[in-house]
């Protein structure tokens, strides 16, 4: 380079070119929701960057406050409402814990297994609005179609394609028939791998995708600690924390997979985490489906559990236990919890203060996105302009959990 | 109590607890576990110095959340709740403070740089004010918006609403106007959660008699109204003898008439008629 010179800047003498503002969203396709941020740009070069979140906050905390424990569970399908069954997982866990009840293991595993579908989901979303975020269309068609078969998985478990309403403090809402198990396995073993490897084989090698991604938004281990980072973000920081692992609930503990961590901590690393996680999340799946027990699939503990409609029509007491269940609700002891659970973006945490009554006196979310999208201001200096979709993406930032 | 629920488990919390004890020294107020949570309350002034200590020489290096709640009866009415996370002794702890509406909480963005939204959340949902905190705009509630929505004494449906005029052609904020009053049911039994007073309970309530100076005495026996001339009165019969019997067979007066026939009788057709 020795004997270049840079060209000179046009701007001459007392002319300075300012720094300007730009609106990103609420209303940008790739802000992955309605998150304003205000950039402050020196060229195309970003000098800051302000998040603007809340405008899809609904006051889900304050509701929640008014409502039985069990009235309160839908609310958390349509925090992230890309991943609803892990939502409901730390809200059941959080009541489980104040109550100390205990799960079935069918139920254990049926969790489990819900919700690693409900991660492939998820990741499908995002590692597809990822690459669309940096140019690649086809991939996240593709990824569509996975998608399009966990919610067809769903729907016949619970009957509803997204707002599962399917984890209930005890257990789980009803069995799911046999031939749903046999058709997962084989999805699992056939058609869930082909479609993921195809897409995965367009992007990961590709070079304009590695272009867009590796090197953008580099954080380091300590600044992943000091920022309140989890989930792939931390993971890709080379940190391998996961909660699954390091902090086993349900039946974790007996499944065989492993914590993929990145190396280089940037956007790239970031996707790649993502996608190995996918992969893991099969292995959990077909192990569960493998080791399921019969039994049960929620506690028989009456003064939680409502007893089923057969059962109802039968048994007078099954009939008042139905009554004051679904009227009045249970009641949980006093005292405050926090639970979290490894979500698919990350520590999704439950702070459920319960005054003994049977509605929660405070139930504090704590969402992935709130602290990641934080970190969006240092981690975006000196970046380009388009690099800020990139970063978006691997962030993976859904607005229903983030604003609450 | 065993413990049988399938929520996350960590670390054993066995030991910490006087471990931080003695590290934190008057910082702390009191320690306690419930339901597997070690829940330190800290004082105000010094919550900045004891997370420093527990991040730097405890390990707890990563800052989850800042919870606030609110408790209406209490003189300090709200509580910041600190969680953290130690990543290398896979625990976790919560950290208490407590104030009121007006005395500010020391910030912890210089430890954390996350604590900055989390305290602005907290700001905007409860009013909590923090020290230090040189962003502390509102993050969550509309541009504009007034009141701490997240404290108990906001109502649920709060103060303004908001819609789109097509005859102004721009969003309008209206007070509420609920089209039925919001209704919330307690489902408590009248024996356990009732703050009202149930009917017929009201003279529970109520002071004793207060007591009086000079006593009612009855001095004279014929004070108490009782004596010969009563006993007198006592023996007079004032009852008219027993009821009348009639069995003779006739009607008792007023009785209507007798209808065996088909014919009927005449009052009868009148009737009809």
């Amino acid at each position: 380079m020795s004997g270049l010179t840079f060209e000179e800047s046009p701007t001459t003498g007392d002319d300075v070119i300012g720094n300007y503002t730009i609106n990103f969203g609420p209303q940008h396709p790739a802000a992955h929701g309605v998150l304003r941020m205000v950039l402050e740009l020196d060229g195309e070069i970003i000098e800051r960057a302000d998040c603007h979140v809340g405008l899809l906050h609904r006051g889900t905390e304050k509701l929640i406050e008014y409502k039985t424990y069990l009235q309160a569970l839908p609310y958390f399908d349509r925090l992230d409402y890309c991943s609803p069954l892990a939502m409901e997982h730390s809200y059941v866990l959080a009541i489980e814990k104040l109550l100390n009840l205990e799960v079935p293991l069918r139920a254990q595993y049926l969790r489990v297994l819900f919700a690693e579908l409900t991660r492939i989901c998820n990741h499908m979303l995002n590692l597809g609005s990822h690459m669309m975020d940096v140019g690649a269309m086809t991939p996240n068609l593709w990824l569509f179609e996975i998608r399009e078969d966990c919610l067809n998985f769903f729907e016949r478990a619970s009957g509803a394609r997204m707002h599962s309403a399917y984890f209930r403090p005890g257990g789980v809402h009803q069995d799911v028939p046999l031939k749903l198990l046999v058709d997962m396995g084989e999805w699992l073993d056939k058609r869930m791998p082909e479609l993921f490897e195809d897409a995965m084989s367009l992007v990961v090698d590709n070079r304009i995708f590695k272009q867009r991604n590796v090197d953008i938004a580099i954080a380091t281990k300590e600044e992943a600690l000091s920022w309140g980072f989890s989930g792939p973000m931390i993971r890709a920081a080379g940190i391998p924390w996961d909660l699954r692992k390091s902090q086993p609930y349900d039946v974790y503990a007996l499944m065989d997979f492993d914590i993929p961590v990145g190396t280089n901590s940037d956007c790239y690393d970031r996707f790649m985490v993502r996608v190995e996680e996918v992969r893991q999340s099969m292995r959990i799946m077909k192990q569960c489906l493998r080791d399921i027990p019969d039994g049960p699939i929620a506690s028989d503990d009456r003064k939680v559990v409502p007893p089923k409609r057969g059962e109802m029509k039968q048994s007078m007491e099954s009939l008042i236990h139905h009554f004051k269940l679904y009227t009045e609700g249970f009641h949980v002891p006093a005292g405050e919890v926090y639970v979290a659970t490894e979500s698919p973006k990350g520590e999704f945490g439950v702070y459920l203060v319960s005054d003994g009554s049977n509605k929660p006196y405070r139930c504090k979310i704590r969402p992935t996105a709130f602290s990641h999208l934080q970190a969006m201001d240092f981690m975006a200096k000196g970046h380009m302009l388009p690099d800020v979709t990139a970063i978006i993406g691997a962030i993976d930032v859904v607005f229903g959990e983030c604003d609450r | 109590m065993a413990v049988v629920h399938s929520a996350p488990k960590f670390a054993t919390n066995d030991g910490v607890a006087d471990a931080l004890t003695a590290a934190l020294g008057t910082m702390l107020l009191s320690a306690h576990e419930a339901h597997g949570e070690l829940i330190l309350i800290v004082q105000r002034s010094s919550i900045e110095d004891g997370l420093r200590i527990l991040r730097d020489d405890h390990e707890y290096q990563q800052l989850m959340e800042i919870a606030g709640v609110d408790y209406p009866e209490r003189p300090e009415r709200f509580e910041v709740v600190y969680m953290l996370l130690s990543v290398t002794r896979n625990h976790r702890l919560m950290v208490k403070v407590s104030t009121d509406e007006a005395t500010p909480v020391p910030t912890v963005t210089g430890l954390w740089p996350v604590a900055g939204w989390l305290e602005r959340e907290v700001f905007d949902l409860y009013g909590v004010l923090f020290a230090g905190n040189t962003d502390l705009r509102r993050i969550l509630t509309d541009y504009g918006f007034e009141g701490h929505p997240f404290r108990k004494d906001f109502p649920l449906t709060g103060y303004q609403e908001v819609r789109y005029s097509e005859e102004e052609k721009r969003v309008v904020y209206e007070p509420v106007k609920l089209a039925q009053d919001f209704r919330s049911f307690d489902f408590m039994s009248p024996w356990e959660g009732a703050d009202y007073v149930l009917p017929g309970d009201e003279k529970s309530q109520m002071p004793a008699t207060p007591p009086v100076n000079d006593p009612k005495t009855t001095d004279k026996p014929s004070d108490t109204g009782a004596g010969a001339k009563t006993d007198a009165a006592a023996e007079t019969k004032v009852s008219s003898g027993p009821p009348a019997t009639n069995n003779n067979g006739s009607p008792a007066p007023g009785a209507p008439d007798e209808t065996d026939g088909p014919a009927g009788t005449p009052s009868d057709k009148e009737d009809k008629a």
